[in-house]
């Protein structure tokens, strides 16, 4: 158990214990969509700790490092954005993976750059934002996030 | 990567008050990955160790948090409702539009995609592009609730310094956002 464990948990019981007071209803159903999420979230979770341990089991280290560690420059941080854009998965799954990309050595630039285009880019939802909000929008809103990524990234990796 | 594809649908509070949605190609493509695992950890008994030991401090480390924050996630969905963002942002401008767009932006809980039609109305009502640019970039990364599992796992420092600068970027960001939209704005707001 360490602060962060403690913290977090701890701001879990006041929020409840706040909403108990001003609305029992609401609480139940906050429960209610937790554990929704939980269950939605839970294959996806699961397989990402598969594919973590395989990756930090079987990749030895100077390969992660190689490809998106501190040396890898620009390429590191385009496979990166290009990855973090393309895939399509929650970010509350991407931030184990980005833990779990540090611990094997890579820089916290490319870890930034990934989570980023992960969550504020996204092929696959594309042609729903096209939809809509429009060709002209969604191809401007999605190239600039892609910028702010890459730079997002770098100021990161500047301080960390 | 392919135990992750496709699970965006299962995020949440994207679906308040609904049944609970089955994923079973998320549990098949689950099912698929743990058989390859397994295969791979027999045929090579040298990396099972270090993998298992990976698995097992991440799912440690992920089951002490992920109750918590999908509890503070229910509590926005039910305590922060839509229709209240919606109202406040739509005449949002200047400075204080900027600041409502990161606030509101960062509190409901949701994947992108669920943004969008709320996007769509608050262009309808006359917010500038800049702040609905900030909305969306906020809401899709620095959710509040979200950035306590970041805490866990990345640190301290790695997420307030996320945590600012895509705040400080994406403010610059959504200005070059609305001068390249230019003139055709109107188009767009009468799009939309």
């Amino acid at each position: 158990m360490n602060i962060t464990v403690l913290s977090i948990n701890a701001i879990a019981v006041a929020c409840v214990i706040v909403s108990l007071v001003k609305d029992r209803q609401k609480t139940v159903q906050a429960f209610r969509a937790a554990w929704r999420s939980g269950v939605s979230l839970a294959p996806t979770l699961l397989g990402i700790l598969v594919l973590i341990g395989l990756l930090l089991g079987f990749v030895p280290a100077e390969t992660i490092g190689r490809v998106v560690g501190e040396g890898s420059g620009v390429t590191g941080v385009l496979t990166a954005a290009l990855l973090g854009s393309v895939l399509h998965i929650p970010s509350l799954v991407s931030f184990p993976l980005g833990g779990s990309l540090i611990a094997a050595g890579a820089s916290a630039t490319v870890v930034a750059v990934f989570i980023t285009t992960l969550t504020m880019v996204g092929f696959v939802t594309l042609p729903m934002e096209i939809r809509v909000l429009g060709k002209r929008f969604t191809l401007l809103r999605n190239g600039l996030s892609l910028v702010a990524a890459v730079i997002i990234g770098v100021l990161v990796g500047a301080v960390v | 990567m392919q135990g992750a594809s496709g699970a965006g649908q299962g995020h949440p509070g994207a679906a308040q008050g609904q049944p609970a949605k089955q994923n079973p190609r998320g549990w098949v493509m689950l099912a698929l990955l743990v058989a390859i695992a397994a295969v791979l950890l027999i045929v090579f008994p040298a990396q099972r160790e270090p993998s298992l030991n990976a698995f097992w401090q991440f799912l440690v480390e992920m089951m002490t948090v992920m109750p918590a924050v999908l509890v503070i996630m229910g509590l926005f969905a039910v305590w922060v409702p839509k229709e209240a963002v919606n109202r406040h942002m739509g005449r949002g401008s200047g400075a204080r539009g900027l600041a409502l767009a990161v606030v509101f932006g960062t509190l409901p809980t949701g994947p992108l995609y669920a943004a969008f039609p709320l996007t769509k109305g608050l262009l309808d009502k006359g917010a500038s592009p800049a702040n609905v640019f900030v909305f969306l970039a906020a809401w899709a990364c620095i959710k509040v609730p979200q950035e306590l599992i970041e805490l866990q796992f990345l640190g301290w420092r790695f997420t307030v310094a996320r945590f600012g600068f895509t705040v400080a970027v994406i403010v610059a960001m959504a200005f070059v956002f609305q001068w390249l939209l230019g003139e055709r704005e109107s188009d767009v707001a009468d799009r939309v």
